[in-house]
């Protein structure tokens, strides 16, 4: 009995498609490496170490979020708009 | 303000940024423009069926594919700053910014990669006419992500569609289309692809000028500057007409901004535009010296730019910080007293909200809303505080403006003699060639200049100081990652020049 030739389906068209692409890449090899080193660095030192959002991690909640930039916003106005003879008071 | 604010942290975290940003736009403006570039060589190549065609157009693939490769993600490291260095800002933002950059991330970065692949891996594995396809869109996925930074960066310049929320403390989006759609947003986009479609023209001219003064790949390196060169003249051309509407937009919109282009101090009728000028470094606002030690000027343009009458007053740097009543104009003393207003409406609005009385919390929210349009000036000291830096928004201005009028002029040059085909005997012009890579970025990198300290002290226009725009940081913290991303940026620039040095010195794959 003769074997019964199955068209690959798309799906299987494109994962060979991308399959033998990255297999034949030459130059691409290096380039790949250089952008998962430079990823690697991205969010596993910097962002993980350097980078942790400020508000994210001095709060918990939105809320507090807000009222701490309201804060930020208002003191420093009042900062200004205070004479310099009454800080000195302060 | 000033003495409040630990200013040292503004300015290494803005040091930060600016170096993060160049460094960036080294890699995006030849993946905005050479996509464009090389899917009319594909095009060419389809069309005619030409072997050589089809080397060329790998090559130029080839290079675009290592400056993608080594750029990518580097735009990341921005939107970390954002989140460390400028929380406030951040955090003020978010409702505006959070729309562009998730389409933008799920919308034309998709497009963007799912057609990159087909473009590299697709020669012979699937047909001419959607490998073409697909080069095409890798252009458009690339310039769509442009868009969104560039809606979300021309908002900051020209905040429309906004309104800010005392409860949330963030300035909420009332109109997506107004914000994706403000002339400012417009202007920038179509400038900033269009310049960048000039600079890569010069990335192929450059490179395939060093093969004709090494007599390496003639054939090719003529053809390439053939296209290359009418894309530029075409490019250019677009470039200096969306220059001329982004002009007019920030005359309309950042009126301080057009001064300091100008180093115009006193706002006059049939105002000239400074041809070649050297600025007076004692000149300070308000005194009566002259604003140039030398200057040569062209009358009643600078008038026509900004409002497209020779006849039309353009206000001056002293107008726009004292004011000027004969002209209507309010100066940035009248406007700090309603930005004071505004913040100190806000701070009894925070008050009576806590006490529960909401009648007083909402006359305080009146008052707010009466004077919100000058809020940012209420953090500032002194008007004067409302000036950018003249003289680097003065030289970056007049840089880029001279370097577009010079570009322009050798792609001119490389197109006649492309015609006459006597390119490769132009050894002169083909040294100038080799040197217009360099020119093209400096001129990139001036509008920016121009763009972005010309529109200081603001992170916001007119709303939100970048002084208060920043996060609460030790100067000693942002200089650490300064000069961390000083070494990433530098090794990562380092690779990029040697694999693409590499690359060029093998030249196209032979037959």
């Amino acid at each position: 009995m003769k074997p019964v030739k199955i068209a690959p389906s798309l799906f299987a068209k494109i994962v060979c498609f991308y399959r033998d692409g990255f297999r034949e890449m030459i130059l691409g090899r290096t380039l790949w490496k250089i952008i998962a080193i430079k990823l690697l660095i991205m969010f596993c030192i910097l962002k993980l170490f350097f980078f942790q959002g400020f508000l994210k991690t001095k709060f918990n909640t939105d809320n507090e979020r807000a009222a701490y930039v309201m804060d930020q916003m208002t003191r420093s106005a009042a900062t200004i708009n205070t004479p310099k003879e009454v800080k000195k008071n302060d | 303000m000033i003495e409040h604010f630990d200013l040292t942290m503004v300015n290494w975290a803005r040091a930060q940024f600016a170096l993060t940003a160049l460094y960036h736009w080294f890699f995006v403006p030849i993946t905005l423009g050479i996509t464009w570039i090389i899917a009319f060589y594909h095009s060419i190549y389809v069309k005619t069926g030409s072997e050589e065609w089809k080397r060329l157009t790998k090559f130029w693939m080839k290079l675009f594919g290592i400056n993608f490769a080594i750029g990518v993600a580097t735009g990341i490291i921005l939107e970390f700053e954002f989140g460390t260095n400028w929380s406030n800002y951040s955090w003020m933002v978010g409702d505006i910014f959070g729309a562009p950059l998730a389409i933008e991330g799920i919308f034309a970065f998709f497009i963007e990669a799912t057609f990159f692949a087909v473009m590299f891996f697709g020669w012979d594995r699937v047909s001419k006419g959607f490998h073409l396809f697909s080069t095409w869109m890798v252009a458009v996925g690339s310039n769509l992500s442009a868009v969104w930074i560039l809606v979300a960066n021309a908002w900051m310049q020209y905040p429309v569609g906004q309104a800010f929320n005392p409860d949330t403390a963030r300035f909420e989006m009332q109109s997506f289309t107004d914000v994706a759609l403000s002339p400012v947003a417009v202007s920038k986009f179509t400038h900033a692809t269009s310049s960048s479609m000039m600079l890569s023209s010069f990335f192929i001219i450059s490179i395939s000028s060093w093969f004709l003064l090494k007599g390496r790949h003639v054939k090719m390196a003529k053809r390439s500057i053939l296209v290359a060169a009418i894309f530029g003249i075409l490019s250019s051309a677009f470039t200096g007409f969306t220059g001329d509407r982004a002009a007019y937009e920030v005359a309309q919109q950042q009126p301080m901004k057009l001064a300091a282009f100008e180093g115009l101090y006193d706002g006059e009728r049939n105002a000239s535009i400074v041809a070649v000028g050297l600025l007076n470094p004692d000149k300070k606002i308000g005194d009566d010296q002259d604003a140039f030690s030398f200057q040569i000027r062209i009358p009643g343009l600078l008038s026509f730019l900004a409002d497209r009458s020779f006849d039309a007053f353009v206000p001056g740097i002293n107008d726009l910080v004292f004011g000027n009543e004969e002209e209507n104009i309010m100066g940035a003393e009248q406007k700090m007293k309603h930005g004071k207003i505004a913040l100190a409406s806000l701070d009894t609005y925070k008050e009576e909200k806590k006490k529960g009385n909401e009648a007083a919390a909402n006359a305080a929210l009146s008052i707010f809303n009466q004077n919100k349009e000058h809020l940012g000036y209420g953090f500032l000291t002194k008007p004067e505080e409302a000036v950018p830096p003249i003289g680097l928004t003065f030289s970056a201005f007049h840089i880029m403006v001279a370097l577009g009028v010079l570009l322009p002029v050798i792609c001119l040059a490389f197109l006649f003699f492309s015609f006459k085909d006597t390119l490769v005997e132009k050894r002169w012009l083909l040294g100038l060639g080799t040197l217009t890579l360099g020119l093209s970025f400096i001129a990139s990198w001036a509008g920016w200049i121009v763009a972005e300290v010309g529109r200081q002290p603001w992170a916001i226009q007119d709303l939100l100081p970048v002084t208060v725009a920043r996060s609460n940081l030790t100067a000693g913290t942002v200089q650490t990652t300064f000069f961390m991303f000083l070494v990433l940026f530098t090794i990562l620039l380092v690779a990029e020049i040697r694999i693409m040095m590499k690359q060029i010195s093998i030249g196209p794959e032979e037959n």
